[in-house]
């Protein structure tokens, strides 16, 4: 009798624990379409490899009809840098393209959404206010989900490079360019958005991420040989009209990061940018939901008193809506620049909010409610 | 490399397999309190994983 309490009360914690994780593993995205949003294709569209498999992404495509260049921004590398995915539901549920090409991708590592950190207590996700109500996102984790890659090996060795790199970043979309057909999910799954990037002729990649304040490689443009001019004149016009912004250079001998490979490995300018997220700190408080869209932290406000951060912080923190902005206004800003430097293949796009205006309606103001829109235009990631 | 991934990812699930399953024995053989629940409590993850639930 005792014996079948005891496994009872352990069926109903299995069970109960075992109900949330599945739940929090499909939870479902909506996404209410753009006027501006002409077609959704699927990633296994340009690669067989990963056709049906979890990361088999949708792919918005806003096509003005209008000839120009064609960019590509790419969001949720890293999922747990949720200011790049939110940047790109923006730009899929509010940009009109008027001259040129833009393509969405909300999941680049859909496999990464799926799971949280292991032993980083990270909540499994998060929700945002809205005019009508609200939309929860899951959080996510840097690597691919082990259920869908695993084992890791004892070291990553990079293809084609030859680098070695950290053994766990087999799992790090980020870490992966510009893939392998034979190889692993997520070294598949870069394989096949440079295929997209190939065959679509796509002329700017912009990759949207977040960074630790600890980190030096913050509040800036990284860009590949080819993107240096673009992402400077980007930097100049950002931090004389709305915030400071950096640009750094991709380390030619530092791989698999997208900023590197994807030039290398195509014909379009690779960029990166980096927006700050105490939440990822190191020597952050408690790992919460209100921190992660706050981003206030009084135990990274000590590390900044201690002169270990490279970005500053104050009690202010950096709320979501200031990353998310960054992020739509420099996407803006590049588009701007580059049709300046390429007018015979501009890009031209409206209905998309810059950092000013994210900030005051906030980040949710911007996201459409799905009860209200047609079921033809409805997505979930 | 997918291949052996493949290989040892079948080979791990089975070790996840017979564990659980020593475990659930040890329960059922065991006159110890402390040791039923030590047991059930060590066999949750074994089955989260099993299921392919984390």
């Amino acid at each position: 009798m005792r014996k079948l309490l005891i496994s009872a009360l352990g069926l109903v914690l299995f069970a109960t624990s075992g109900v949330s994780f599945y739940q929090s593993r499909r939870l479902e995205e909506p996404v209410v379409l753009s006027d501006g949003v002409t077609d959704v294709k699927r990633l296994g569209d340009y690669f067989e490899g990963v056709r049906g498999t979890v990361n088999d992404a949708n792919l918005y495509f806003l096509d003005s009809g209008v000839p120009g260049a064609t960019m590509l921004v790419l969001g949720g590398t890293h999922p747990e840098e949720p200011a790049g995915r939110l940047a790109a539901w923006l730009l899929a549920e509010n940009a009109v393209m008027e001259a040129g090409r833009l393509i969405v991708v909300l999941s680049g590592n859909r496999s990464a959404t799926t799971v949280t950190r292991v032993g980083g207590a990270y909540p499994p996700d998060f929700t945002i206010e809205t005019d009508w109500g609200e939309r929860t996102f899951r959080l996510g984790d840097r690597w691919s989900n082990p259920l869908d890659q695993w084992p890791d090996p004892e070291v990553y060795i990079h293809h084609p490079s030859g680098q070695y790199l950290a053994y766990v970043d087999i799992r790090n979309l980020n870490r992966t360019w510009p893939g392998r057909p034979t190889g692993t999910l997520t070294e598949r799954t870069t394989y096949a958005f440079m295929e997209l990037v190939r065959r679509e002729g796509v002329g700017v990649f912009i990759d949207l991420h977040e960074a630790e304040l600890q980190y030096p490689v913050i509040s800036t443009i990284v860009a590949h040989d080819r993107g240096q001019e673009l992402a400077t004149y980007v930097s100049m016009m950002l931090s004389d009209m709305e915030f400071n912004i950096g640009m750094e250079y991709s380390p030619v001998n530092l791989h698999g990061l997208s900023h590197r490979e994807v030039g290398d490995h195509s014909d379009a300018v690779s960029l990166l940018f980096e927006a700050p997220e105490p939440f990822l700190d190191a020597t952050r408080g408690r790992t919460t939901r209100e921190q992660l869209l706050t981003g206030q932290d009084e135990f990274v406000m000590k590390a900044g008193e201690a002169g270990l951060l490279f970005e500053r912080i104050d009690e202010r923190g950096w709320p979501i809506a200031v990353r998310v902005g960054r992020h739509t206004s420099t996407v803006l800003q590049t588009m701007e620049a580059w049709t300046e430097l390429n007018p015979d293949r501009p890009m031209r796009v409206r209905g998309v909010p810059r950092y000013a205006e994210v900030i005051e309606r906030g980040v949710g103001h911007w996201l459409r409610d799905p009860a209200s829109a047609p079921v033809s235009r409805l997505r979930v990631e | 490399m997918a291949v052996l991934q493949t290989l040892v990812t079948l080979l791990y699930y089975a070790l996840v397999a017979f564990v659980s399953v020593m475990l659930v024995w040890n329960l059922t053989r065991t006159r110890d309190w402390k040791q039923e629940v030590l047991y059930v409590i060590v066999l949750i993850p074994f089955l989260l994983r099993l299921f392919r639930l984390k």
